[in-house]
């Protein structure tokens, strides 16, 4: 008996070209992708490889030069930019590498943010963020603002808002580049716990080999191009 | 929830506007007093120029002219004694509006030109005759005698003189002086009469022009019948005589009624004068206005457009965007309209009782100015430069908005910037 398992993320033949002035970057070559609902994957490669530019258009902010994606079983460049903005809303949890919260609202009020747009109640709201930022490790300070955490806790609040409200899809940039390896470690754990627990299908870009050591599969990138991909 | 469903989150687009205001105290500061500042300059502006013009008229009003004139055709091209229309008696219908609610005030005169001579001086008048009950409250003459006394019947004998003629004629009150003007038959018509009083006014021409006796006095003066010259008569509002001035043409077929603005054609146009610079005032004010909104609002749009490009990854509509740089701007709006209305209330609140403008006034007395000011702030006015302001205010919003709605580069976010 086999077991149809529906894909969350499909890319077939992508490619993407920077064009620097007459120099034309290869950020991404052909690549050729299939990752399941309720898979934990880690993306590793050197500095410039091609990692953020490939989250990026599977989290539908980047179009890709030539090729398909398709995510929740919709081709993505068929989108137009609402249906997009909908479809990242409502399905997709992002942790951004450079740039993750609104400086105007606290903590707690960066973590409601994406379920205020969801139409969740005052609540209910408060309820979730309040338990999410605790099991970040974040008690005590969900009133600051984000000029006043570390970036360690900036990165951990921007987690925290990936997950809060449970999105069938989490694309995390370097989520623990600002961490040490006890914080590191606890923040795998809890996507490890979501990912077993409730299905959530994870693509997390690393350095760490720390981090790799939770994925159960792990693709290498190598100058825009998948070098290894495999099961661990 | 579905894909698609996305609602506009009001509480945090007002939440993320409000706390965007004040990100730039001083830029968001200067911003509202500039508003508040050109608010303020529309209203007292206007203010100012409501009130010379309300002045302006009400002394035309006041002078003789009312705010609707009944005469004979062929009076006002020759005000001379041959014109003169038929007694009340005769037009029934003419006396019955005089008494209806839509008339406030009315009278009676005869009105020739006369030469006045004292000891020392002939001068060239307009001499009334007048009910002087009938004249309190409808032109200048019934309640601008500062010295000597108000006439007290139509057959009071004594002549009131202004102010600025008893100078001229180099006599004082209770001195004899002696009127001429021209009988019906063309036969000069001449008696004394007593300064009983003098008239002040803001107005030289017309301390100067006029002197005012009672009607029967002046009738007898001039062998002349029970015709009149002219009736004059006050209704409630200025700007709204049309249906009165209608009904009076109807009463009285055969004479020639006229409201006080076509009689003073130069007054009606200066009102239209100052209305065009009102709307100038208006125009150059909000332009400098949304000049400054609008460079304020696209330094914050450009100085935020990472956490845009933010919200826009993790899903927020565009529409959404837009409505909270609109949202930031009317608030601003808002803040500047009401400290601007504040501020206009309370610096004209203590200049109610006028501004003195003595000073400048002389030259302007041809105009029809007093020496006080009282600036006139009327509702109208206030609620059109508030709503002018906040309405071009979003229009002027909309740009920066729509810039900010606009798709950032999503390098913006994900890139490492050295
Ligand atoms: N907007 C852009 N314009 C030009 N080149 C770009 C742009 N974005 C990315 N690149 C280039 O594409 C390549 C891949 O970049 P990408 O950011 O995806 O790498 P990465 O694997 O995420 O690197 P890092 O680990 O440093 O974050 C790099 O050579 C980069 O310089
Ligand atoms: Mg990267």
């Amino acid at each position: 008996m086999t077991i149809e398992i529906t894909n969350a993320v499909k890319c077939r033949g992508v490619s993407k070209v920077f064009s620097q002035g007459e120099l034309a970057v290869h950020a991404l070559t052909d690549i050729d992708l299939d990752i399941a609902a309720g898979e934990f994957v880690c993306l590793s490669g050197s500095s410039g490889s091609g990692k953020t530019t490939l989250l990026n258009m599977i989290g539908g902010l980047d179009v890709a030069t030539t090729g398909e994606i398709t995510v929740a079983g919709k081709r993505l460049d068929k989108m137009p930019m609402s249906e997009l903005a909908d479809l990242r809303l409502q399905h997709i949890g992002f942790v951004f590498q450079a740039y993750n919260l609104i400086p105007v609202l606290s903590a707690r009020e960066n973590v409601e943010f994406v379920m205020q747009l969801q139409g969740i109640e005052a609540d209910q709201r408060r309820v979730n963020a309040m338990e999410i930022l605790q099991q970040v490790g974040l008690t005590g300070m969900e009133d600051r603002r984000p000029a006043e955490l570390s970036g360690g806790q900036q990165q951990r609040v921007a987690v925290a808002r990936a997950i809060v409200s449970k999105p069938a899809l989490i694309l995390a940039d370097e989520p623990t580049a600002n961490l040490d390896s006890e914080n590191s470690d606890k923040l795998m754990t809890l996507m490890r716990e979501l990912n077993s627990q409730i299905g959530t299908t994870f693509i997390i870009s690393t350095h760490d080999e720390g981090v790799m050591a939770f994925a159960k599969r792990l693709i290498r990138l190598h100058d825009g191009r998948i070098v290894s991909d495999e099961a661990i | 929830m579905s894909p698609g469903s996305q609602h506009t989150s009001w509480s945090i687009v007002f939440r993320i506007a409000w706390r965007n205001l004040w990100r730039n105290h001083r830029r968001s500061l200067i911003m509202l007093s500039a508003i508040a500042l050109g608010l303020w300059g529309m209203i007292w502006m206007t203010a100012l120029m409501r009130g010379m013009v309300d002045q302006m008229i009400d002394s035309s009003i006041k002078t003789l002219s009312g705010h609707i004139q009944i005469h004979a055709p062929g009076y006002l091209d020759d005000p001379s004694i041959e014109y003169l229309m038929p007694p009340l008696d005769e037009s029934p219908a003419l006396q019955s509006l005089l008494g209806t609610d839509d008339v406030v005030a009315w009278s009676q005169r005869i009105r020739v030109p006369a030469v006045i001579r004292s000891e020392r001086d002939v001068i060239a008048v307009t001499l009334v005759g007048i009910d002087p009950e009938k004249e309190k409250g409808l032109s200048f003459i019934g309640d601008s005698v500062t010295e000597g006394d108000y006439l007290t019947s139509v057959d009071d004998n004594k002549l009131l003189v202004g102010k600025k003629l008893l100078e001229r004629l180099e006599t004082r009150l209770n001195r004899r002086v002696v009127l001429m003007s021209q009988d019906p038959e063309n036969n000069i018509a001449e008696r004394g009469f007593r300064i009983g009083g003098m008239f002040d006014t803001d107005l030289e021409a017309t301390e100067t022009g006029y002197v005012f006796a009672g009607l029967e006095t002046v009738r007898k003066m001039l062998k002349m019948g029970p015709g009149v010259s002219e009736i004059s008569l006050l209704s409630h509002d200025y700007r709204q005589l049309d249906p009165l001035l209608e009904k009076t043409r109807s009463a009285a077929p055969a004479a020639d009624v006229k409201s006080w603005i076509e009689q003073d054609p130069y007054m009606g146009s200066m009102l239209a004068v100052m209305d065009g610079f009102v709307l100038v005032w208006f125009t150059v004010i909000f332009l400098a206005l949304s000049f400054g909104l609008v460079n304020t609002l696209l330094m914050a749009v450009f100085e935020r457009t990472r956490e845009i490009g933010l919200v826009q990854a993790l899903g927020m509509k565009s529409t959404n965007i837009l409505y909270m740089v609109l949202i930031e701007s009317i608030i601003m709006l808002l803040m500047g309209l009401a400290a601007g209305n504040i501020l206009s209330w309370l610096t004209i609140l203590p200049l109610k009782d006028g501004i003195d403008v003595s000073s400048v006034a002389a030259g302007m007395e041809f105009a029809g100015m007093s020496s006080t000011l009282l600036p006139a702030v009327k509702m109208y006015d206030v609620v059109l430069a508030n709503l002018l302001v906040l309405v071009l205010g979003i229009a002027a919003s909309l740009f920066p908005a729509w810039r900010a709605s606009r798709k950032v580069p999503i390098e913006a976010i994900t890139r490492v910037w050295q």
